[in-house]
């Protein structure tokens, strides 16, 4: 595995509707899982935090009985730690009640400790002690929109938080249904920022909020430009979010739920193409991951170690890169399939198979 | 043994890792008291059992069923519901997930 160091592993976490899988492995091809840790409990959000010289694996665990809660683990989850107090818990005055954590977003390296949560219902939680306890954003929770947000089929989210390396005062999120909503504030207040964003299902097809935006990710390299998958769309920003423009072009659908960029390289970015809203299936059956390294000039399809027929689907979180170099993506169906390439989505293994749905996936390259 | 000035609470067997292994909660009472305020009085204790059963805003959670005697609370009144010393309670998972 050129580029990584040899006292380095890679640590891949796979979260699925009934419990969590974490793997390790030191070629990217050959890995060594335990699991499943929280048995019967969804695993909807990952958070893998490598900052501060430890690795901290964060997960959102979700029980049908028992509610959801957010736990830890130091020590590539061989022993779990869960707050005596909640972690995440709406203040008695909103009279709301958690129901699930879609996202925890370990922010830049420069800013230990910070931690960012989303959560249905809508909303969106900052940590300062390495998500042990969280408090919510009140700018976004009191937004005058708030009202006309709207619930997905998976439920009403915030479902992404992208904090920006460049400034601190900058915070991207994205929710189903409301769209992409921005801060330079730190958090004090939110702008919806859509312009350029179909929602085709409205009666004003573009409308200044109200879209639904199922995934949205950062270039590495220039903090200002960022990549939609959209309910039906595929869209870059080059100006924080100001304006979108379609990058559809070249992909075999303009539907899917996973959009990743590059850790380091500017243009680069994955999708996982979905045929359409009303036929949820990869197009024609054949799973395939799609790249571009033009910030969606162009594109190219990879299906290399990927299954000849496949009818299920990769879900937002389902998908991710790791840090190595070449970088590692990595995503899992809902088959319960998962497949890792080591060459930046060239080339895919199947590494794990025959688990629950798989819901989220986050790798991690670390020491030892 | 439940004195009459005590209330049992039986735990199920999943939430016992949360309430230091016990598998019977013994809370002594000076009358009537609501469920909710023996919920209370047991989530001071153990936090983390008591999110089990409830959320933050004091909600029973959907899946989880307390019965007094014979009665889920809900055909009561709830959390508010009323329970005498000498009575007890159990708490109970329904039947759920896929």
């Amino acid at each position: 595995m050129g580029g990584m160091a040899t006292n380095a592993s890679v640590v891949l976490a796979i979260g699925t509707k009934k419990g969590l899988w974490v793997g390790t492995s030191k070629d990217r091809k050959t890995w060594d899982f335990t699991g499943p840790h929280f048995l019967m409990n969804e695993i909807p959000g990952i958070g893998i935090d490598t900052r501060g010289g430890r690795t901290r694996i964060l997960v959102a665990a979700r029980s049908e009985h028992w509610g959801t809660n957010v736990v830890h683990s130091d020590d590539f989850g061989a022993n779990w730690t869960e707050p005596e107090q909640a972690a995440i818990a709406f203040p008695p005055d909103t009279g709301a009640a958690l129901e699930r954590i879609w996202q925890l977003q370990p922010d830049s390296a420069d800013r230990p400790g910070v931690v960012w949560a989303g959560c249905e219902p809508i909303s969106v939680w900052k940590s300062t002690d390495g998500g042990e306890h969280f408090e919510l954003n009140r700018g976004l929770w009191d937004h005058p929109h708030r009202p006309q947000w709207g619930a997905g089929f998976g439920g009403a989210a915030a479902h992404t938080v992208l904090p920006s390396p460049a400034d601190l005062q900058t915070v991207h999120v994205a929710m189903s249904t409301g769209g992409v909503y921005r801060s330079t504030d730190g958090g004090e207040s939110w702008e919806a920022r859509n312009h350029g964003i179909s929602a085709y299902f409205m009666p004003d097809p573009q409308p200044e909020f109200g879209q639904c935006v199922h995934k949205i990710a950062r270039d590495a390299v220039q903090p200002e430009r960022l990549y939609a998958q959209n309910h039906h769309g595929v869209y870059r920003s080059d100006d924080n979010a100001d304006s979108w423009t379609s990058i559809a072009d070249g992909l075999p659908a303009d539907f899917g739920f996973v959009m990743l960029s590059h850790p380091r390289r500017s243009g680069t970015a994955w999708v996982i193409p979905i045929k359409a809203d009303g036929e949820r299936i990869p197009p024609d059956g054949k799973l395939a991951v799609h790249r571009t390294d033009d910030a969606g000039a162009s594109w190219i399809r990879a299906d290399a170690g990927l299954p000849q027929s496949e009818y299920n689907v990769v879900l937002r979180d389902a998908a991710a890169t790791d840090t190595a170099e070449p970088v590692g993506v990595y995503f899992g169906t809902r088959g319960g399939s998962v497949y890792a390439s080591a060459d930046e989505g060239t080339t895919f293994t199947e590494v794990a198979s025959h688990l629950p749905d798989v819901l989220c996936v986050r790798a991690a390259v670390v020491a030892g | 043994m439940t004195e009459p000035a005590d209330v049992l609470v039986r735990v199920p067997s999943l939430l016992r890792p949360f309430t230091g292994g016990r598998e019977e909660l013994l809370l002594a009472v000076e009358g009537a008291v609501s469920v909710a305020a023996l919920l209370d009085t047991i989530g001071a204790q153990f936090p983390v059992f008591d999110r089990r059963v409830r959320d933050e805003t004091g909600a029973l959670r959907r899946y989880v069923n307390i019965y007094l005697g014979h009665d889920d609370v809900r055909r009561l009144r709830g959390t508010d519901t009323e329970v005498q010393p000498g009575q007890e309670l159990m708490i109970i998972q329904s039947v759920a997930g896929g």
